[in-house]
């Protein structure tokens, strides 16, 4: 069942349009993240659905009802701010325990309610202690904490692990996930870090200026980006205009061979890093250089002929800086990315 | 460190919520239509209070002086204008009042800026105690500290007979005094900021190679600019129109707007003068304030306020060790020698040290008929009449505040000049303007204990406006936005984030609300019924008569309000919030 329905959703300041048009549902139980890079609309977006924004264009539906005129604080949905906005005047248990307070009962209920919840984020006991005093990673756990508290129909997270040290940021998500799929929580999150998105999303929707880019599962948008910037954003370099006929595409770096069934004609290429393997014969090229990734080696290459060329190999036998080698192309590995320039 | 939150903040800064002031027109900053139209509704009632206590108790009774100095049978007399101002005397009034006004808030500046850094940063034992001290000055009556000026620097004063200088005769005397009046003014509204200010940014600031100097200028100073600002016109305007100091230590020689006011309106019975005179300080403040209203318009941003317990510490290496000797020695030789010989002179009876002053003051019959009560009564009205007066101040200032916070157009901008008149408007004028307009039907207040309340919080409102307004608007729209996604109403959001945040200032608020409540003397002096003096009033009264019991009477007397308002500021300081609030 369709928790949150966007239709049409504009949000404009003066003459740019920061939401342009969107749409987007996300059911019940689901956790949906929005992917773009700054500026792409997608925090206006979670204000659009919090109240805190009003909308030029379009609806917001919750749960069927529209939400015009719904003031923020009857919205029942949580909001996790990126950088948390705690109350720094109240301790921890007191931020945690706001919005049940907001909805009144007695002071007992929810005392139990907050240690439940303090233990859920791995922060037992912190109930008396000053938010000062927290460290990031703390203060992103009592957010959540406090979010999670009034059990709000939808929990929105803005960059939720944006200001966090990287070992800290893949233990949550992978916690936050698992929290998530046993609370049952529909999620909403908006994140510029496609690792953090993919391992946190049943369905990911890439956004670039106020629109929406693609949409799909993490492996569905991983797999087929569907388009040029999306392929970009996700990190990919290896983008060429290529003229694709049968199962061969005439590229800058010679013939590339394609999956079966794409599309004919001016196209433009995507080709993987691992879809570059070294060879004894094929492309020529000169490394530029070599990057350790600890699963395996990245290479920049120079080729003889078209722009450089993101490779990868394994770590046995990988090639040094200024090596000249040979690579050929792996039809799985490449992607003929639909027009449109989007 | 504001624009580096700035940047994190990216596009989520709050839409008509938002206090930051950033020139960049960011996406959240144009509310929709709805929004501002709310916004205006909402400010508006805000303003209500405010507009209608502020025409009634200030706007009515100084039009209707003016009026009657001004407005003859045969109509408006403006050409008295031209008449007065020509005349030399007027034209050196005008000179003094102004220059005067300038070199004491230069002055002061100079003597407290280093007093506020050293009761915000630095941690000594008997500070609290030495806080309150700081401030006793500024609720004394004008006319005792004017005396005890003259009995340090006059004839036969400490100085006199010690070095044989005279300075009561010079005006540097005046100076001095309104330094002496004013120094808690800086120590208070900018040390209160400057505790809070995070000095981790200026830590930031030396390491991308900032200088010890160049980093405060760049990072702390910008951060003080408004609340220096906001302080040095409140001195200007103080001693811009300074009335008893003026009265006492100027002599014929030196007159200010005000004292001339006074002596036109009281002495000479010129009303017509003195209505061209009161005018014209009018226009004068008006001129200030809106020259302040330019400069520091929008330049109060988001700040991150930390606790001010965290930001102190014991004075580390000489410098800081003569920094806070030196602050001490000026506290001791500018606040604490007038008081200590004030505090003398109540002991120094004919027959020596003795209580025999004191004593008199519980006998009604003891200012030979000067009053219908004994003077102590004089006590417990003052400090009824100043709690009411706070309260009063503190309702209306919070209402214009908060309605302040909420940026709007020249129409708020001109509300918050109008807040400011009062302390700018002779009180002579606004005391003897109650007295003829406010004792007939509908508002016959004649006889109403309320009346003086009133006058004192006119005073009052503008304190609490200047010292709030900083810290409210520094105070994080998207604090209030995480409440209200947490359920809380418009309402409980302002409650339950910023009320608990600017509850120091508001402490401060009424710190200073009370203290200009209880020292008040112009208006109060024409209001003030005979049988419930205030103790300005009686000590007034009791200088005013000859005599050494008298004078000593009266010394006494400024000796218990001056403990009075110790006393009340020492309480007002233990107030800390309580441990789990304790962050501000």
């Amino acid at each position: 069942m369709t928790l949150l329905q966007l239709d049409g959703v504009s949000v404009r300041f003066g003459e740019r349009a920061v939401v342009d048009a969107v749409d987007l549902a996300v059911a019940e139980h689901e956790t949906v993240c929005v992917l773009g890079p700054s500026g792409s609309g997608k925090s206006t977006l979670l204000r659009v659905v919090a109240g805190l924004q009003q909308v030029s264009g379009g609806r917001v539906l919750l749960g069927g009802a529209d939400q015009a005129g719904v003031p923020v604080h009857r919205r029942g949905v949580g909001l996790m701010f990126q950088d948390h906005q705690l109350f720094p005047h109240r301790d921890v248990g007191a931020n945690v325990s706001f919005g049940l307070r907001m909805r009144g009962g007695g002071r007992a209920s929810y005392a139990a309610r907050v240690a439940e919840l303090l233990e859920l984020v791995g922060l037992p006991g912190a109930q008396g202690r000053a938010v000062a005093s927290l460290s990031g990673g703390e203060q992103q756990r009592v957010a959540l904490a406090r979010a999670l508290a009034p059990s709000p129909r939808l929990l929105m997270l803005d960059e939720p692990l944006g200001q966090l040290d990287r070992g800290l940021r893949e233990r949550l998500v992978v916690e936050l996930r698992g929290l998530f799929s046993r609370l049952g929580t529909t999620v909403l999150a908006v994140t510029h870090d496609q690792g953090e998105a993919f391992a946190l999303a049943d369905r990911v929707v890439v956004m670039r200026d106020g629109r929406i880019a693609q949409a799909g599962t993490p492996l569905e948008v991983w797999q087929r980006p569907a388009s040029e910037f999306v392929a970009r954003f996700l990190g990919f370099e290896n983008v060429v205009p290529a003229t694709v006929t049968g199962a061969v595409a005439a590229t800058a770096w010679g013939k590339v061979p394609v999956p079966a069934g794409s599309p004919e004609g001016e196209q433009r290429l995507l080709i993987r890093p691992a879809g570059v393997v070294l060879c004894e014969a094929g492309l020529r090229c000169e490394v530029v250089s070599r990057t350790f990734r600890g699963t395996h080696v990245a290479l920049l290459l120079r080729p003889e002929g078209g722009p450089v060329l993101e490779a990868e190999c394994g770590l046995a036998g990988a090639p040094a800086t200024g090596d000249r080698v040979a690579v050929s192309f792996a039809p799985a590995e490449v992607v003929v990315l639909p027009p449109g320039g989007c | 460190m504001d624009r580096a939150r700035r940047e994190v903040g990216g596009t989520k800064e709050p839409g008509a919520a938002s206090a930051d002031a950033a020139p960049v027109p960011g996406p959240g900053r144009v509310p929709g239509q709805g929004e501002s139209r709310r916004a205006t509704v909402v400010r508006l009632a805000l303003m209500a209070l405010p507009l209608a206590f502020f025409g009634l108790f200030f706007a009515y009774p100084v039009a209707a002086i003016v009026g009657r100095g001004l407005k003859t049978d045969t109509g408006w007399q403006f050409d008295r204008f031209g008449e007065v101002l020509a005349r030399p005397d007027i034209a050196d009034v005008l000179w003094f009042t102004t220059w005067q006004a300038l070199a004491s808030t230069v002055l002061t500046l100079l003597i407290a800026l280093p007093g506020a850094y050293v009761f915000a940063r630095f941690e000594f034992p008997g500070k609290q105690l030495l806080r309150a001290v700081v401030t006793v000055p500024f609720v004394l009556p004008t006319v005792v500290v004017g005396t005890a000026f003259l009995a340090l620097l006059g004839r036969g004063g400490l100085l006199d007979e010690t070095a044989g200088v005279r300075l009561d005769t010079t005006v540097w005397a005046i100076l001095l005094a309104h330094v002496f009046f004013n120094y808690a003014v800086i120590v208070r509204t900018v040390g209160g900021l400057w505790a809070q200010l995070d000095p981790r940014q200026e830590e930031a600031a030396r390491v991308l190679g900032a200088g010890r100097f160049a980093a405060w200028r760049k990072v702390t100073l910008p951060a003080l600019a408004p609340a220096v600002a906001a302080a040095s016109l409140m001195v200007f305007l103080f001693t811009f129109s300074s009335f008893g100091v003026v009265l006492i230590l100027g002599g014929p020689a030196y007159s200010t707007l005000e004292v001339e006011v006074y002596r036109q309106t009281a002495q000479l019975l010129d009303l017509s003068t003195a209505a061209v005179l009161t005018m014209v300080q009018f226009a004068a403040i008006g001129a200030i304030l809106a020259l302040h209203a330019w400069t520091v318009r929008r330049r109060e941003t988001a700040l991150r306020l930390v606790d001010p317990g965290r930001t102190t510490h014991r004075p580390r290496g000489w410098a800081q060790r003569t920094l806070l000797g030196g602050v001490l020695l000026t506290v001791g030789l500018l606040i604490v020698a007038p008081l200590a010989v004030l505090v003398e002179r109540s002991f120094d009876t004919p027959g020596g040290y003795g209580l025999g002053f004191y004593r008199a003051l519980q006998d009604a019959g003891a200012g030979g008929g000067t009053f219908l009560v004994p003077p102590l009564e004089a006590i417990w009205n003052s400090l009824q009449y100043a709690l009411a007066a706070t309260a009063i101040a503190l309702v209306i200032g919070g209402l214009a505040a908060a309605a302040l916070t909420r940026r709007g157009g020249r129409f708020v901008r001109g509300f918050d000049a109008m807040l400011m008149l009062p302390l700018g408007v002779s009180a002579v004028t606004v005391g003897f303007g109650f007295l003829i307009t406010l004792d007939e039907p509908p508002l016959d207040l004649r006889t109403s204990w309320i009346l003086v309340p009133l006058a004192q919080a006119l005073v009052g409102v503008p304190f609490v406006v200047r010292t709030m307004l900083p810290v409210l608007r520094a105070v994080d729209g998207r604090l209030r936005e995480a409440a209200a996604v947490l359920g809380a109403s418009p309402l409980r959001a302002w409650r339950e984030v910023d009320l608990p945040l600017v509850r120091r200032a508001l402490l401060i608020a009424a710190g200073f609300a009370f203290a200009v409540s209880l020292g008040e003397f112009g208006a109060t002096v024409f209001i003030a019924r005979p049988d419930q003096p205030t103790l300005p009033v009686a000590v007034a009264r009791l200088l005013g008569r000859a005599g050494e019991l008298n004078y000593g009477q009266a010394m006494a007397l400024s000796t218990i309000l001056m403990l009075v308002c110790a006393v009340s500021l020492l309480v007002l300081e233990r107030l800390r919030p309580d441990k789990t609030s304790g962050e501000f």
